[in-house]
C-alpha cells in the first residue's frame, strides 16, 4: 500500500470500522447457532461513532462504555482474540469468561469497564478524570452512553460533578434512535441530548455519527479542551443501530419507521470507503483491508474455539483481591 | 498513647493515612466545614484538592470514588449518614462491588466508604438506618463496624490500606466513648479478625457495633447474678470471623446475638445461622437474637428508645437461657 501520513490515520479508521462490522457479523452468526451464551448486543451501524471518538484519544486515555460493548474496545485498538474468547465464555477471554457480551473491557487499552447498568459509567468516568487530575497526568476520560441512558440520574450526576470540578472528561452520547424498543422522542425531553450541556455551562456539540472524520474532529476538540484544564464537553453523535436491541431474540422489538432505509443508505463504512476512494485510495487496497480483517476475525474465532473454559475455581477469584474459600458442598457438585 | 474519642479516632486514622500516602484523598458533603469533627484542620494540612466538598450527589461522587480508585487513587468517601448510601446503591452494588469480578481481575478498587449509624436520637426513619446487613449480602465488599475508639482507629487505617472496597459503619452511640489510642503510625487492626471483649463461661453474647457496649453493660449486671457472659465482637462483618464466634459458642453452649439492625436478615440472623449450622451439637439452648423489631424508627423518643437492643432485653434473654429467674428486689 502506498499511502502515507494523514492517509494512514484514515486507513486505520476504515480498518477499525471494518473490524467492528465483521466481528459483529461473525458473532451474530454463531450466536444464532447457540455458540455464544446469553444476550448479544451488536454495534453494527454505529462504527463511526466509536472509532471516530477513540481515534481522538491516546492509548493511555481512559474510556468507559456500556452494555453495547463490542465496538468500543475494537475502536480503541484492542486485540480481537480475547474479545471473541470472552463472548464464548472462555478462560482466555478479556474478562476471563466472567463478563461476556455486555462487558468487553480491555484495561490494557485504557478501558475502565463497559458497564451494563444503563448510565452507570458516567460517575466512573468523572472519577477517573479526577484521578488523572490529582495525579498530575494529562490523561482524559471518555464516557460512551446511549440516548436511553441520558434519562438516568447517574449521567446527570457524573456530568455535573465533572463540570463543577472542571475535570478532563468527555461525555459522548451515542444517540442510536432507540432505548431498547422505545424511540428516543418518547423518552428524552427536548430535541437533543447535547442541548443539556448548557445547563452545566459546558460545550454541547451535535455531530453526524455516521461520519467518522466529523466525530473524530469533534472529540479531538473536546480532548484538547479537557487536557488544557477547561473541563468537560458533551457530544451527541446522531447514529443508528442496525440490529435489534439484542440480536436473535426471535422477534424484532425495535419499531422501524420509514427513516430506516434512509439510515441504511448512510452506512458509515460505505460512506467512508467512498470518501477514501475519492481521495485516491484504490479499491483494491480497501478490498485487501476487508480481506485481512476477515482473516483477523476468523483467527479470533479459532482462538476462542480452541481455548478452554475457565476452571471452576475462577468463579471465586476477583470477588476480593484475596481468593474466596469454596464451600465443600458446592465444590462436590461442581 | 493518649485517651481519645471514637470520633477523634476517625480523625487520627484519616490524618495519619493521608500523611503516609498521597494517593489517599477525601471527599464528601460538607467535609471542609467538619460537621462531626473528623476532619479538623484537614484543609490546612492537605489542601482543597485532597479534601473535597462534593455536590449533594451520592451516586455521582461515590461512583467517582470508584473511578478514581480504578486509576490508582485511594479515596476515603465520607457519606455522613448511612441512610444516604441508598441513592448510591447503583454505584456501590453494580460498579464498586462488581468491577473487579466482572472484568476478570483487571480492576482494583481500593476505597473506603464511611458513614455513620445515626440512630437513637429522634432523627426519624429516614435518617436512622443501620443498613450494613444489606451490604453483607453483596459479595465484593468488606464491612467494618467498630464498637470502640481503639478498634475504630485500627480498623479504619486497615481499611485505607486494604486493596478492596471497604464500607465503614460508624455507630453514633459510640462517638463519645474513649479509648487509649496508640500513636504508632503503623497501628493497624487487620480486617476480618474479631475480638473477645469480655471472657465468660455461661453464654456467648455476640454484639454488632454499638450492640457490643450494650452487651458489656448487661454482662456486668448478669455477673452480679452469677451468670458469666462472654462478649464477642466480630468488628468486621464481611469477612465475618466465624471461627472466633464458633469457638466461643462451643465453649459456652449458649448464644445471644445483639444487633441494632432490624431483625430480619440482620447481621444477628447471619451469626445465628452460622452457629446453628456449625455448632449445633454444642448448643444447650436455642440461639436468641436481640435486635430492633421490623418496624420503622419513629421520631418521638418515648416510642423510639424501647425499640433498640437494651441491657434489660439482653438480661431477660440470658436468664431464660440458663433457666434463672429474676432476683426478687430486696
Amino acid at each position: 500500500m502506498s499511502i502515507a501520513g494523514d492517509n494512514d490515520r484514515k486507513i486505520e479508521k476504515y480498518r477499525r470500522m471494518q473490524r467492528i462490522r465483521q466481528f459483529e457479523a461473525k458473532a451474530e452468526a454463531i450466536h444464532a447457532q447457540g455458540e455464544i451464551p446469553g444476550a448479544l448486543h451488536t454495534y453494527a451501524g454505529m462504527e463511526a461513532s466509536g472509532v471516530g471518538a477513540c481515534m481522538a484519544l491516546r492509548d493511555d486515555d481512559y474510556m468507559v462504555g456500556n452494555h453495547r460493548s463490542h465496538g468500543h474496545p475494537i475502536a480503541k485498538g484492542a486485540a480481537l482474540r480475547p474479545l471473541m474468547a470472552e463472548l464464548l465464555g472462555k478462560a482466555t477471554g478479556v474478562c476471563r469468561g466472567k463478563g461476556g457480551s455486555m462487558h468487553l473491557s480491555d484495561f490494557a487499552m485504557g478501558s475502565l469497564g463497559e458497564t451494563s447498568i444503563v448510565g452507570s459509567g458516567a460517575p466512573v468516568a468523572a472519577g477517573a478524570a479526577l484521578g488523572a487530575k490529582l495525579q498530575g497526568l494529562d490523561r482524559v476520560a471518555l464516557c460512551f452512553f446511549g440516548d436511553g441512558a441520558s434519562s438516568e440520574g447517574a449521567v446527570h450526576e457524573g456530568m455535573n460533578l465533572a463540570a463543577v470540578w472542571k475535570l478532563p472528561a468527555i461525555f459522548v452520547c451515542e444517540n442510536n434512535r432507540f432505548g431498547m424498543s422505545t424511540p428516543t422522542a418518547h423518552a428524552v425531553a427536548g430535541e437533543n441530548v447535547a442541548d443539556r450541556a448548557r445547563g452545566y455551562g459546558i460545550p454541547g456539540v451535535i455531530v453526524d455519527g455516521q461520519d467518522v472524520d466529523a466525530v473524530e474532529d469533534a472529540v479531538r476538540e473536546a480532548v484538547d479542551r479537557a487536557r488544557a484544564g477547561l473541563g468537560p464537553t458533551l457530544i451527541e453523535t446522531k447514529t443508528y443501530r442496525y440490529g435489534d436491541h439484542a440480536v436473535n431474540m426471535g422477534r424484532e422489538l425495535t419499531p422501524r419507521g420509514p427513516e430506516h432505509d434512509e439510515w441504511l443508505g448512510r452506512d458509515p463504512i460505505t460512506l467512508y470507503r467512498a470518501r477514501l476512494e475519492a481521495a485516491g485510495v484504490s479499491a483494491a487496497d480497501l478490498d485487501a483491508i476487508d480481506k485481512a480483517v476477515a482473516g483477523e476475525v476468523a483467527d479470533a474465532l479459532s482462538f476462542a474455539r480452541e481455548s478452554a473454559y475457565p476452571e471452576f475455581e475462577e468463579a471465586f477469584d476477583h470477588v476480593l483481591v484475596e481468593r474466596l474459600p469454596i464451600p465443600d458442598d458446592v465444590r462436590a457438585h461442581a | 498513647m493518649a485517651k481519645a474519642t471514637y470520633l477523634d479516632a476517625i480523625r487520627q486514622a484519616q490524618m495519619e493515612e493521608m500523611q503516609r500516602d498521597e494517593r489517599v484523598f477525601m471527599m464528601g458533603e460538607d467535609i471542609r466545614c467538619n460537621v462531626f469533627g473528623t476532619t479538623t484542620g484537614f484543609v490546612d494540612l492537605f489542601g482543597e484538592e485532597r479534601v473535597r466538598d462534593t455536590p449533594i450527589s451520592e451516586n455521582g461522587f461515590i461512583g467517582a470514588a470508584g473511578g478514581a480508585a480504578m486509576v490508582g487513587m485511594r479515596p476515603i468517601v465520607d457519606a455522613t449518614i448511612s441512610s444516604f448510601l441508598f441513592p448510591a446503591m447503583d454505584q456501590i452494588c453494580s460498579i464498586i462491588a462488581k468491577s473487579r469480578y466482572i472484568y476478570g481481575g483487571q480492576a482494583r478498587l481500593p476505597l473506603v466508604l464511611r458513614s455513620c449509624l445515626f440512630y437513637g436520637n429522634s432523627n426519624a426513619a429516614q435518617h436512622s438506618d443501620r443498613p450494613y446487613s444489606m451490604f453483607m449480602n453483596m459479595p465484593g465488599l468488606k464491612i467494618i463496624a467498630p464498637s470502640n475508639a481503639y478498634d475504630m482507629k485500627g480498623l479504619l487505617k486497615g481499611a485505607v490500606r486494604d486493596d478492596n472496597p471497604v464500607l465503614s459503619f460508624e455507630d453514633s452511640t459510640c462517638w463519645m466513648n474513649k479509648s487509649e489510642l496508640p500513636d504508632d503510625p503503623d497501628f493497624v487492626i487487620p480486617l476480618g479478625k474479631g475480638d473477645i471483649k469480655r471472657e465468660g463461661t455461661d453464654i456467648s453474647v455476640i454484639g454488632v457495633a454499638g450492640g457490643v457496649n450494650v452487651a458489656l453493660r448487661a454482662a456486668e449486671q448478669l455477673a452480679r447474678e452469677g451468670i458469666s457472659i462472654e462478649v464477642v465482637d466480630p468488628r468486621t462483618l464481611a469477612p465475618l470471623d466465624r471461627d472466633l464466634i464458633l469457638q466461643s459458642v462451643r465453649k459456652t453452649g449458649r448464644a445471644i446475638c445483639v444487633d441494632p439492625a432490624h431483625m430480619t436478615c440482620s447481621a444477628a440472623s447471619e451469626i445465628s445461622a452460622t452457629i446453628v449450622e456449625h455448632a449445633f451439637h454444642a448448643l444447650r439452648a436455642p440461639v436468641v437474637r436481640v435486635t430492633t423489631p421490623d418496624t420503622h424508627l419513629p421520631f418521638s423518643p418515648h416510642i423510639e428508645k424501647p425499640l433498640y437492643p437494651s441491657v434489660e432485653r439482653i438480661v431477660d434473654a440470658a436468664r431464660r437461657l440458663v433457666g434463672a429467674v429474676a432476683p426478687v428486689p430486696a
